[in-house]
């Protein structure tokens, strides 16, 4: 039983999934889903624990590797599930009252399946070695967050979601391309072993194609500025608990895609010395936190001011796998973690307000902080936490970056990444004055505490984002172990 | 010449490619956008389907002399994972190499089993891409995209 | 207790307030003002405990853990931080008592909030004097900055939005773009950020990996980015903070939060920089190489006399105290740019000095309006037959403030204008005659109005605010003068500090 736990991580709710849509019960099918996420969370907490002995290979179905589609857990892949997997537990459990409110209730059981297909998707791309299986457990991702984002209650939902469909079809085809002519140079799918076989064909020019094109490829799914227009959108329009999600989790579990293309398959030295991948990433990384923070700023809406500031985050991580240090690959990791804690938290504090409010309207939203104080106060503290306010999540991961980029004496980064995190202060606090300086709006004036089904699913989130802010044995701590096998650095016994 | 000529199948792939993906980009009307989508996607299925092909190999259906049944499974993936190399040195224009030195000579059948994955995600993109297609003409009466924003504009 | 355990336990009684006040909440104000009180009493018996100890030469240590990989939250207790902490401690008693006079003669809203973030600054206080390293200096910095944006907002009106906003926005930007990048740079080229007697960049500099005019930069990005110390021109939160209700002015713009900023440079130039290697690193070549701190010298001198000049023009009394509060802070930044061993005790000195006298005038300020309802200078003529307690402690306090015998901060003074002699900076000794100049100028002239009226010009109207009000400032006069009769003591406690370790 114990050896097959990797495999059940995608066997449980790939299973599920359609046998809930055959179920149809709306009701039994929520308390399942939530079973299944919970389980799976346990699963993976499970498999985190046992890295201290090594990394986990499985083999599908008995196939050798690297024939056969093999399974491989290490500190990244499983730090990377046990968040994904437990935002998606959390979520779902903060999930029914929303769900109530802002989907069809014919919908549900298909929503319940498509958020489990949607996380196996997320959790298949980060448990699996081989380079097909990634683009098909992409594929199913995204095909069931397509599904996801188009159940929002507005008639924008589904032309925001078809623009996420053509714009990560092209993307999710863009990786297709890189991976077939990957294949046609090393004869074989299993990363470990294209690795191995890549040095003697390094030089040639197939492989720079093969690596701009799934690089390409990724950057769309990640929602690199400038090609993050589908983001916006498909959070704004998309139901709450779909944002909540798709915002913790999606956009970085392509990061870890990226940083397994780059650091796995590919080598840092081919990607940031024979191309220069590094200073470009710099590039675009900053001026992306720029440009996306800027226009959180100018923001009406409270989703889309988040949706933006998203897109400014993915650059911190971007910032940090580009430096190639066990400093910076620490930094970006542990921003994974901890953007996915403060976004997800924050998303749920929006979707208190979408369910008492109604209406997403930074006007609408005004005076909320005396009717709904506690949800306001999560705000607060999750905004603190994304500004990088020391005893934050985000101070954590911010801090890291600033140490590696000096040590690196990359000076112009470390002081634009310092003045980028100024702009986060502004775009939050215009909100906090929203919510407690201003005469309350018609709607604020009526509305009531949200519920503590949903408060207090939020307020573990938004709490723990101060608890790994405080200690990061488990935050910092793994991520860094994991930066550390990636860059082949060898490990003094687990973690600390 | 032969050298561009030889390649004709990659000129078809990125032929098919830009098409699509200049349809994509360039059409306002919500299906042919889908259309487009689709021939790129199948431009990649050819790409994958042609690369897997050896010359003068057959389907890579195993003879009994091959051994056991799970051994011989595992000696195909082997070949096919050689001719991959093969194949490359064909596209570069060299001589084929080891055709005679194998009796028989079978196609790769790994990039056509793949491509039967992605021709199936590709179907289910384009089912959800329909699907929402109808919804937003349900909503906005029409398919044109420009039309729609412009009713989101004025809304 | 061992003085380690002392170190948590006064740490934690804060925080215990935190939460009793919560929990008793608006239910019963009499009890959670009463846990307040109670539990500033016992702090301040801690630290009276934990200052015999540390008085007497020990340097307990309490290590929490590490926050990062590599980078601990550590305490250690030294004379300038017990200082500070004892002033702290000791006022948070006076202010708690204060401000039950003055909330509750105003009938001011969320006392709950009010408390419970009075306490957590004074938590952010004290864990800033304890610190053991740049690092947890800089986490109880920022706690410092969010927690008491609250109580600057209290009032939550328009005005009040503006003035947070000007706080939070210059405190923050000022700490994220300056001081934790100067943390950052410090810990690449020392490998270490603990507070180390003699200094920690002495090393790195010998070695080259950081040099002369790079350190004057980084001294400027400590200098700047510790807003709270408000050297011009990052002093405008200051007096944008006046929007908070008294007490909060009283224990945050005279103690806490302007106390942990000009601590916080004291410290960095002592145990970061070491006062060896500020006086010792000479930039320019030729015959007159300047001191590496020069230019932080003469801008703190130039903000002691603009904010001198600029106080002097405001009729509002807690906008001149503000004004006043930014000039006598660059007294104490002035004490650590000079860097010799009679400034920097001076200047620690003047941390305790400033602290008692400027209470004592906010308390005043806010117990005339409590009284009086007057806010403007111009309008509290003959008010000293009123309310004669109020003005007495006033007067006595603005001589502290001012240098003159018997005020404590006559001793602060008088080291600092040794430390310009004993550096040949003469300019910034006139500067230092003419600021107190100033100060008479624009202090002594309202206990003057409110007393040297004639008799049928007095308001008979107005009476003494609440003695909840009244006596507290009463204590903290009396101690601003006799803080003039420990003057030596305190030299002698902070002597250690100046010997370098070398």
């Amino acid at each position: 039983m114990i050896e097959q736990l990797p495999v059940l991580v995608i066997v449980i709710p790939l299973m599920a999934a359609p046998l809930f849509v055959l179920i149809g019960n709306r009701k039994l099918v929520l308390l399942l889903t939530q079973l299944v996420c919970w389980t799976v969370f346990g699963i993976t907490v499970s498999l985190l624990s046992r890295m201290q002995y090594g990394p986990i290979s499985y083999e599908l179905g008995g196939w050798p590797s690297p024939y056969g589609i093999v399974y491989s857990v290490d500190y990244l892949s499983a730090f990377v599930m046990l968040f994904v997997s437990g935002l998606a537990a959390i979520v779902i459990t903060y999930a029914p009252k929303s769900i109530d409110q802002e989907v069809h209730h014919s919908k549900h059981s298909l929503f319940y399946a498509s958020y489990l297909l949607c996380m196996t998707g997320l959790l298949g791309m980060c448990i699996t070695g081989d380079l097909f299986n990634v683009f098909v457990f992409l594929e199913i991702s995204s095909l069931s967050s397509y599904a996801l984002i188009s159940l929002g209650k507005t008639r924008r939902a589904p032309l925001a979601a078809l623009h996420y469909l053509i714009i990560g079809t092209v993307g999710a085809t863009f990786f297709l391309i890189g991976i077939g002519l990957l294949y046609q140079m090393t004869g074989t799918l299993n990363m470990a072993d294209i690795a191995s076989r890549l040095q003697a064909v390094e030089s040639s020019r197939t492989m720079l194609v093969a690596f701009a094109f799934m690089t390409v490829g990724l950057f769309i799914k990640m929602a690199v500025f400038p090609l993050h227009t589908w983001l916006p959108n498909a959070y704004t329009y998309a139901p709450s608990v779909v944002t909540c999600f798709i915002a913790a989790t999606a956009t970085k579990v392509s990061v870890y895609a990226f940083i397994r293309l780059i650091y796995v398959i590919f080598t840092p030295q081919f990607a940031f010395e024979r191309l220069p991948l590094d200073q470009a990433l710099m590039a675009f990384s900053l001026v992306g936190i720029f440009v996306a923070s800027t226009a959180a700023i100018y923001q009406t809406n409270i989703k889309r001011l988040l949706a933006y500031s998203s897109v400014a985050q993915i650059g911190y991580m971007l910032l940090g796998i580009s430096m190639s240090n066990v400093g910076g690959l620490t930094a970006g990791i542990s921003h994974m973690f901890n953007h996915a804690l403060i976004k997800g938290g924050l998303f749920m504090v929006v979707g208190c307000f979408a369910l008492r409010i109604g209406s997403l309207k930074l006007e609408d939203l005004r005076g909320a902080g005396k009717t709904m104080p506690l949800t306001s106060f999560a705000w607060v503290v999750g905004g603190l936490g994304l500004i990088g306010v020391p005893m934050t999540a985000g101070f954590v991961s911010k801090w890291l970056l600033l140490t590696s980029a000096l040590s690196l004496e990359l000076w112009p980064v470390a002081v634009l990444m310092l003045l980028s995190s100024l702009l986060a202060v502004v775009y939050i606090w215009r909100v906090v004055e929203i919510l407690y300086f201003s005469p309350a709006s018609h709607l604020a004036q009526t509305a009531k505490e949200a519920p503590m089904a949903m408060l207090i699913p939020t307020y573990i989130v938004i709490g723990s984002t101060i608890v790994f802010g405080c200690w990061t044995v488990y935050s910092a701590g793994i991520a860094q172990a994991a930066a550390k096998s990636l860059l082949g650095i060898s490990q003094a016994g687990g973690i600390q | 010449m032969t050298e561009i000529l030889g390649l004709y199948n990659y000129w078809i792939v990125i032929f098919l490619m830009m098409t699509g993906f200049y349809i994509v980009i360039a059409r306002e009307n919500l299906i042919k956008t889908i259309i487009g989508l689709n021939i790129f996607q199948t431009s990649v299925f050819l790409l994958y389907i042609t690369m897997g092909k050896v010359t003068h190999g057959t389907a890579p259906i195993l003879k009994a002399s091959h051994g056991g049944e799970s051994h011989g499974v595992e000696h195909g993936v082997e070949h096919g994972a050689e001719h991959g190399h093969e194949l490359h040195a064909a596209a570069e224009g060299h001589v084929d190499l080891g055709v005679d030195a194998v009796k028989e000579v079978y196609s790769n059948p790994i990039p056509s089993v793949l491509m039967l994955t992605a021709i199936v995600v590709g179907i289910a993109t384009t089912a959800l891409a329909l699907a929402l297609v109808v919804r937003i003409r349900e909503e906005y009466g029409t398919i044109e995209e420009d039309e729609i924003l412009e009713m989101d504009r004025n809304s | 207790m061992t003085p380690e355990n002392l170190i948590w336990v006064a740490m934690l009684l804060p925080l215990v307030a935190i939460a009793l006040v919560f929990i008793v909440g608006e239910k019963s104000p009499n009890i959670r003002e009463s846990c307040t009180i109670g539990i500033s009493v016992a702090l301040f018996w801690v630290t009276t405990r934990l200052a015999g100890f540390v008085f007497s030469g020990g340097r307990p240590t309490f290590k929490l853990g590490e926050m990062l990989p590599g980078f601990e939250i550590a305490f250690t207790v030294e004379p300038l931080g017990m200082l500070f902490a004892l002033v702290a401690s000791g006022l948070w008693i006076l202010t708690t008592i204060y401000a039950i006079g003055y909330m509750r003669g105003h009938h001011e809203k969320n006392q709950t909030r009010f408390y419970a973030c009075f306490a957590s600054a004074i938590f952010a206080a004290l864990a800033a004097a304890f610190a053991a390293n740049l690092f947890t200096l800089f986490v109880a910095y920022e706690l410092m900055t969010i927690s008491t944006y609250p109580l600057v907002t209290h009032h939550g009106d328009e005005k009040a939005k503006k003035g947070g906003r000007i706080y939070l926005g210059i405190l923050l930007s000022t700490s994220v773009a300056f001081f934790m990048l100067a943390i950052a740079w410090t810990w690449t080229v020392a490998g270490t950020l603990e507070f180390t007697p003699g200094g920690i960049l002495a090393q790195p500099n010998i070695d080259g990996k950081i040099s002369d005019f790079q350190l004057s930069v980084l001294l400027g990005l400590f200098a700047f980015g510790i807003g709270k110390a408000a050297i011009m021109p990052f002093h405008r939160w200051l007096p944008a903070a006046m929007v908070a209700p008294t007490p909060v002015s009283a224990l945050l713009h005279a103690v806490a939060v302007v106390k942990v900023g000009v601590f916080s440079i004291l410290k960095v130039s002592i145990y970061i920089f070491g006062i060896d290697l500020i006086s010792e690193t000479r930039l320019g070549e030729g015959a007159n190489p300047v001191m590496m701190s020069d230019w932080l010298c003469y801008l703190a001198g130039a903000t002691i006399l603009i904010a001198s000049l600029v106080a002097m023009t405001k009729d509002n009394l807690k906008a001149r105290l503000a004004y006043s509060t930014v000039s006598q802070l660059a007294y104490i930044t002035l004490g650590a740019a000079l860097a010799t061993s009679d400034s920097v005790i001076g200047g620690g000195m003047h941390i305790a000095m400033h602290a008692v006298g400027k209470i004592t005038l906010f308390f005043c300020a806010g117990a005339i309006y409590v009284g009086a309802h007057k806010t403007n200078i111009s309008d509290m003529r003959g008010l000293g037959r009123a309310m004669p307690l109020t003005m007495g402690a006033f007067l006595l306090a603005t001589l502290s403030i001012i240098g003159l015998p018997p005020g404590g901060g006559a001793w602060s003074k008088w080291f600092l204008a040794l430390g310009t002699v004993q550096t040949g900076h003469f300019w910034l000794l006139a500067a230092l005659m003419v600021s107190s100049l100033l100060n008479i100028a624009y202090l002594i002239p309202i206990p003057i109005r409110a007393f040297m009226t004639p008799i049928g010009e007095t308001p008979m109207k107005f009476k003494e605010a609440p003695m909840m009000c009244v006596v507290p400032l009463c204590i903290t006069a009396v101690g601003s003068v006799v803080l003039f009769f420990f003057g030596n003591e305190i030299y002698d406690v902070l002597l250690p500090i100046a010997s370098s370790a070398r």
